[in-house]
C-alpha cells in the first residue's frame, strides 16, 4: 500500500526511518534553507540527512515510547496479578500469568543453580517484554504509522525490537549484570579466568587475555544482536510483502497469503526470539557465578 | 542502523522495570503459588490420613460388633442357665413343700383317726355299760370296771 506518489524503495526507507528527536549540529543547513546557530538545535529530525547529523546526540522516540509503553503495560498487568494473587483458586489472567511465572521459574532453576533473587523477576522482564515488544510485528505494517502519518507525525517505527539501540540496550544491561557479578562471585578468580584460560602459563597472557575478552564481549552482542537480526528480518519481509500490493490487483491474493502465512509463522519466531534471549541471559549470569 | 541516546534510554527503562518486577511483581505472585502448593499438599495429606483413618473404623467396628455378639451370646446363655436353674429350684422347693403339706396332712389325719378312735372307744366302753345295765338290770360300778372296758377297746382298732 505505498502513497500515490511514492516509489517501493520510498516506502521501505520510510518505513524504516525512525521518529527522531535530536540535536542538529551548529552550521547545519535544514532542509528549508535555515541555518543552525551557534549551540545547535533540538529538533525532530525530517529526513535521513538529519538524522545523519543529529548522530549519537538523539533519541529514537518511537522506539523508546512503544519500548516503555509495553513495558509499563507488562508491569501493570502483573502487578495487578500481584495484588489478586492468593492461595485460593486462581482465575482467568492471574492463571495465565501464573502459567508464565511458573514457566519462567521453571527455566531459571533448570539453568541457573546459584542463590539470587534477581535472576527469576530479570527473565520473567525480559521474556515478557521482549515478548510484547516482537508482538508489535503482527500489526499490520502500514496501520499504525498511515494512522500517525494523518495526524501529522512523519515517522513511526512501532517494532521496538527491531531497533539496535533497544536490544543493545537491554543487552548492555545484562553485560553490566555480568561483569557484577563476575566480581562479585570470583574477585580475583575473574582476572585470572581472563588471563590463565585457555593456555594455563604466563607467557600466554596476552593471547588469553585477548581471547577472553573477545569472548566476553561476544555475548552482549551476540545477545542484542541476535534479537535485533531477526526482527528486522521478519519486519523487513512484512515490508516488502506489503510492497507486493502496490504491484497490481493480480498480486492482492498472492500477497494476503503470503501476509498470513508470515504472520502465522511469525508467531512462533516471536515467541522463540523472546524465549532465546531470556535463557541466553540466564546463562550468562549462571556462567557469571560459576567459580572454576 | 545508528546508536544514539535510546539505547541509554532503553538501559535506564530496563533497569526500572527489572526492579519494579523484582520488587512488586515476583515476590508475591511466588509467595502465592508457593502458599497454594503446601495447601494441595495438606489437603491431600489430610485426604489419606481421613482415608486411613476410616479404613482402621470400620475394622474397629468390625471388632466391636464381634464383641457385642459375643457378649450378648453369653449373656443369652446365662440367662438360660440362670432361668434353669430357678426352674429347678422352684421344682425343688415345690416338691419340698408338697411333701411338707403331705405329711401335715398325714399328721393331722392321723391325730383325727386317733381321735376318732379314742371317742369311739369311750363311747363303746358306754355303750357297753348300758347294754350290761340293761342286761344285768342294775348298775355298774363304772369306776371299778372302766379299767377292763379301755382294755378291751384298745384292743378295737
Amino acid at each position: 500500500m505505498a502513497g500515490e506518489n511514492q516509489t517501493v524503495s520510498e516506502y521501505i526507507v520510510h518505513h524504516l526511518t525512525h521518529l527522531t528527536y535530536g540535536k542538529l549540529p551548529e552550521g547545519f543547513v535544514k532542509a528549508d534553507g535555515t541555518v543552525v546557530g551557534a549551540s545547535g538545535e533540538w529538533t525532530f529530525a525530517h529526513g535521513p540527512q538529519d538524522i545523519a547529523a543529529m548522530g549519537f546526540m538523539s533519541i529514537h522516540v518511537d522506539s523508546l515510547m512503544w519500548s516503555v509503553g509495553l513495558g509499563l503495560i507488562f508491569c501493570w498487568l502483573f502487578y495487578r496479578v500481584a495484588q489478586k494473587a492468593s492461595s485460593g483458586t486462581p482465575s482467568g489472567f492471574v492463571n495465565f500469568a501464573e502459567m508464565v511465572v511458573e514457566f519462567v521459574d521453571g527455566t531459571v532453576k533448570d539453568t541457573f543453580h546459584g542463590r539470587n533473587p534477581l535472576i527469576a523477576p530479570l527473565s520473567l522482564t525480559i521474556f515478557c517484554w521482549v515478548f510484547l515488544m516482537n508482538l508489535m510485528d503482527l500489526v499490520p505494517v502500514d496501520l499504525v504509522p498511515h494512522l500517525f502519518l494523518l495526524s501529522g507525525v512523519e515517522y513511526q517505527k512501532i517494532v521496538p525490537s527491531t531497533d539496535p539501540n533497544i536490544t543493545m540496550g537491554m543487552a548492555l544491561g545484562i553485560f553490566i549484570l555480568m561483569l557484577y557479578y563476575s566480581i562479585k562471585v570470583k574477585g580475583f578468580g575473574f582476572v585470572k579466568e581472563l588471563t590463565l584460560n585457555p593456555f594455563n602459563h604466563p607467557a600466554f597472557i596476552p593471547v588469553n587475555l585477548f581471547m577472553e575478552v573477545v569472548g566476553l564481549l561476544a555475548k552482549p552482542f551476540s545477545l542484542g544482536l541476535r534479537l535485533f537480526g531477526n526482527m528486522y528480518a521478519g519486519e523487513m519481509i512484512f515490508i516488502l510483502i506489503a510492497a507486493l500490493f502496490s504491484a497490481g490487483v493480480a498480486w492482492m491474493l498472492p500477497a494476503g497469503l503470503l501476509q498470513m502465512g508470515w504472520a502465522i509463522f511469525h508467531i512462533l519466531v516471536i515467541t522463540l526470539q523472546a524465549f532465546i534471549f531470556m535463557v541466553l541471559t540466564i546463562v550468562y549470569l549462571s556462567m557469571a557465578h560459576e567459580d572454576h | 542502523m545508528n546508536i544514539n541516546l535510546t539505547l541509554i534510554g532503553q538501559m535506564v527503562a530496563f533497569i526500572v522495570f527489572v526492579a519494579f518486577c523484582m520488587k512488586y511483581v515476583w515476590p508475591p505472585i511466588v509467595a502465592a503459588m508457593q502458599e497454594r502448593a503446601e495447601k494441595i499438599a495438606d489437603g491431600l495429606a489430610a485426604a489419606d490420613r481421613a482415608s486411613h483413618d476410616l479404613e482402621l473404623a470400620q475394622k474397629r467396628a468390625v471388632e466391636q460388633m464381634k464383641e457385642a455378639k459375643a457378649e450378648a451370646a453369653a449373656i443369652i446363655d446365662a440367662a438360660n442357665k440362670r432361668a434353669n436353674t430357678i426352674i429347678e429350684d422352684a421344682k425343688a422347693a415345690a416338691r419340698v413343700e408338697a411333701d411338707r403339706v403331705k405329711a401335715a396332712g398325714i399328721a393331722e389325719l392321723e391325730q383325727e383317726t386317733n381321735r376318732a378312735r379314742t371317742a369311739l372307744r369311750a363311747e363303746l366302753a358306754e355303750l357297753t355299760f348300758l347294754a350290761t345295765e340293761k342286761v344285768l338290770g342294775a348298775s355298774v360300778d363304772r369306776a371299778a370296771h372302766a379299767k377292763l372296758v379301755a382294755e378291751v377297746t384298745a384292743e378295737l382298732h
